[in-house]
């Protein structure tokens, strides 16, 4: 089959040449490669920023940045990580891995594919810009958190909080694009034979996340409306002296809050799906009962967004409701994480880069979920509230959950997208200290978040001094560690040993049936899926 | 979610199945990239619907705004006192029941006014109509209209205390150096939770925001006019 389909390249691999290519490009691959690097991109500014934070953490007192900096730093810091780096990043990867684990020849609506990516430029632009003015002394960047909770970032908000608002309305328009393409996708292009139940896991986690984009990222920019009217036009949504209730904002972000949080590691649990069996060399365990787990969990997070607010003053029975309805989600994820155990069970393991990330998901992220369940008692939520503790937690899972996931599958389809093999020395090195300096980073915040040590102040009591100084030194070893990362992809793209069009002893799936490089356009004559 | 997916399948199944073939007779004359004509009905249809999806659930996010508000009043949650005003006279004094009431009084924010209760707390008995006053005083030289938002605590006895009369039905105007003195007459019903033998009544003054509507002072007004 890949005879008949480099026939085909030979005629029609000529691709637009200059800046013009990437422009206006309509092509999946490009589109992909052009998210990934956005991601990396601001994964680097949004480290940054956290650098800053720890460097300021690392002793108790006030040394290098003032308080209001500070607060600019954790607000930034939280919305270029969740909008900038995860969202984007495994957008890129379903650009360019959906039409080729499918057999599609391309996204379904290429010309909107183009635009969904360039609003985020200009998107980060303008939270970025308002940095950049608050640096030059024009004004506060917002400083509110990334979670922007009223009356902080409606009455007392500066007024960079508008570029804010139409940052994350871009975003926001930007992502619901990128979802819709998505399951149009996957809906009317699959390949001959390719049904539902057939689709890699990748391809079905994406599916369900992108209908949660879809339900929720309207509600998000519903909320940042209502706070651009109450700041601007005199309406008063979230404000008690005009009738409305700042609690309201809570329910209606958290509303949107939760669902995003699955957003941001459902595509984690289909990357990784697709790694384990390939190393293991064995089909995935349960496929689908991985399906349905995925499905439960998407259905699930619409039901338990108050346990965020459990000390917002909740009646007891609203308390047992998101309580229980956040156990429940124990559940599905546990079905998932046992089903990737029994994958690798009896296997014929090899321990590459990707399997090394994906393993330290499967272990870490199990670890962030744990603390998770911890936070999901409601009376003990009371003590872990705005604690380290939950910035321990949320970094478990985002950090070297979703964002080791992400590395994981750059390390696995590399090979496929550059026809280069990556330095599989470098690649190890890079895992090891990004586990070792992650964890030094993230564990002690348990410590100090447990012992009752706030989030989001730059300052702190003596008895949290060595637990901090610790995660610094962990911080620094994590972001600098990146660059090797950093290096690794540029080595490859520049040249490498020649991959083979499986690249992977166990690989299965459509994508691999492809040259390596994938050509510029792939599967115009449809693939029969038996 | 599930349902549907599980049910489309085979009826999608045939329809791709179906187009790539016609693409395949198309394909000496198209170019390749050229795939948005390939699923053009499908596709259409797709994004119609997610299109309703989106805008429905941005409709949502508003509607969640007085959903809200139904909610807190029905539960009482917030300690939202609501707008209900029952006449005095419909009730049995329950002379067996002592009730004590605390009053609070708070100013948000940057609100510049001196504002308190005449007395900290009053023991009425359930179905007995109490009059007491809150004074706030302007120091400042400028005219400054406020808004005081009630709240009664603890929250499940919010909707058995009602009040009659209350500076906080409509916005209050203080001239540069006045001090007013505000009624508020209460009644607490006598269906009060028999475990509950303290309330407490808090109001917030705020700057009332110029332009902004006041659904507070509206609905209050209509009440009052019906007694």
């Amino acid at each position: 089959m890949s005879a008949v389909i480099e026939e085909h390249h030979d005629h029609h691999d000529h691709k637009p040449s200059g800046i013009g290519r990437w422009l206006f490009s309509t092509n999946h691959k490009d589109i992909g490669t052009m998210y990934l690097w956005f991601s990396f991109i601001m994964f680097f500014v949004g480290g940054a920023m956290a650098l800053v934070i720890r460097a300021e953490l690392f002793q108790p007192g006030l040394q290098l940045v003032e308080p209001e900096f500070f607060n600019q730093m954790t607000t930034l810091h939280g919305l270029i990580m969740v909008f900038g780096v995860i969202m984007p990043g495994f957008v890129g990867l379903a650009n360019w891995m959906v039409p080729m684990m499918i057999g599609a020849p391309d996204m379904a609506l290429p010309r909107m594919n183009n635009w969904s990516f360039w609003l985020l430029p200009g998107a980060f632009g303008m939270l970025i810009a308002s940095l950049i003015m608050s640096l030059m002394g024009m004004g506060s960047a917002p400083n509110f958190g990334w979670t922007f909770y009223a009356p902080l970032s409606t009455t007392y908000g500066p007024a960079s909080t508008d570029y804010f608002i139409f940052s994350v309305h871009l975003m926001g328009i930007s992502s619901i694009m990128g979802a819709i393409n998505i399951i149009a996708t996957i809906m009317n292009m699959r390949a001959p034979g390719m049904t539902y139940m057939k689709m890699p896991i990748f391809v079905w986690t994406w599916f369900i996340t992108a209908y949660l984009l879809i339900a929720v990222m309207p509600v998000l920019a519903g909320v940042v409306t209502m706070m651009l009217m109450d700041r601007n036009f005199g309406t008063s949504f979230f404000n008690a002296a005009g009738g409305g209730d700042p609690v309201m904002f809570q329910h209606v972000f958290w509303f949107f809050g939760h669902p995003e949080v699955y957003i941001m590691i459902l595509p984690a649990f289909g990357v990784v799906s697709q790694i384990v069996p390939t190393f293991a060399r064995k089909k995935i365990f349960g496929y689908s009962s991985m399906v349905y787990a995925t499905a439960s969990i998407a259905f699930l997070s619409f039901i338990v967004w108050a346990h965020h607010m459990f000390t917002t003053g909740m009646p007891v029975a609203g308390e047992l409701f998101f309580m229980y309805a956040t156990m429940l989600i124990a559940i599905p994820t546990g079905v998932k994480v046992f089903n990737w155990v029994s994958t690798m069970w009896r296997g014929s393991m090899t321990f590459e880069t990707p399997m090394l990330f994906a393993i330290g998901f499967i272990f870490l992220f199990t670890i962030g979920g744990f603390t998770g369940l911890m936070m999901c008692i409601a009376p003990a939520d009371f003590q872990y509230h705005d604690t380290y503790f939950i910035v321990a937690h949320f970094h478990y899972v985002l950090a070297t959950g979703a964002a080791f996931s992400i590395m994981a599958a750059v390390y696995f389809w590399i090979p496929k997208w550059t026809g280069n093999m990556y330095d599989e020395k470098l690649g190890k090195l890079h895992f090891w200290l990004t586990a070792i300096g992650g964890n030094i980073l993230f564990f002690p915040m348990h410590f100090v978040g447990l012992a009752g040590m706030p989030r989001r102040i730059p300052d702190y009591s003596l008895q949290f001094a060595e637990f901090n100084a610790m995660a610094t030194v962990g911080a620094f070893i994590f972001g600098f560690s990146q660059l090797i990362f950093l290096y690794n992809v540029i080595k490859t793209i520049r040249g490498g040993e020649k991959a083979t069009d499986q690249v992977w002893e166990g690989a299965d799936g459509l994508e691999w049936t492809l040259p390596s490089p994938a050509p510029f356009h792939s599967f115009t004559t449809p693939p029969t899926v038996k | 979610m599930d349902t549907a997916v599980t049910c489309s399948v085979p009826q999608l199944y045939n329809a791709t199945d179906g187009e790539v073939r016609a693409e395949e007779e198309n394909k000496v004359t198209s170019h390749p990239n050229n795939i948005e004509g390939v699923n053009k009905n499908s596709t259409t249809r797709v994004i119609t619907r997610l299109m309703f999806v989106v805008v429905g659930m941005f409709g949502f996010g508003f509607a969640l705004v007085p959903l809200y508000d139904v909610f807190c009043d029905i539960t009482g949650i917030n300690g939202k006192t609501g707008d209900k005003v029952t006449l005095a006279e419909n009730m049995q004094v329950d002379t067996s029941r002592v009730i004590e009431v605390e009053f609070i009084a708070s100013l948000n924010g940057s609100m510049p006014w001196e504002f308190k209760p005449m007395q900290h707390s009053i023991k009425v008995h359930p179905g007995e109509p109490t009059r007491i006053s809150y004074v706030a005083v302007n120091r400042t030289d400028k005219v400054i209209v406020g808004q005081a938002v009630p709240s009664v605590a603890p929250g499940r006895a919010a909707e058995y205390f009602q009040k009659t009369e209350c500076f906080c039905f409509t916005e209050q105007k203080l001239e540069p150096g006045e001090e007013k003195e505000m009624p508020v007459i209460f009644v607490v019903d006598p269906q009060l939770p028999d475990d509950v033998s303290q309330l407490a009544l808090s109001y917030t003054f705020f700057i009332k925001p110029s332009g902004a509507s006041n659904s507070t002072a509206s609905l209050a007004n209509n009440s009052n006019q019906e007694i």
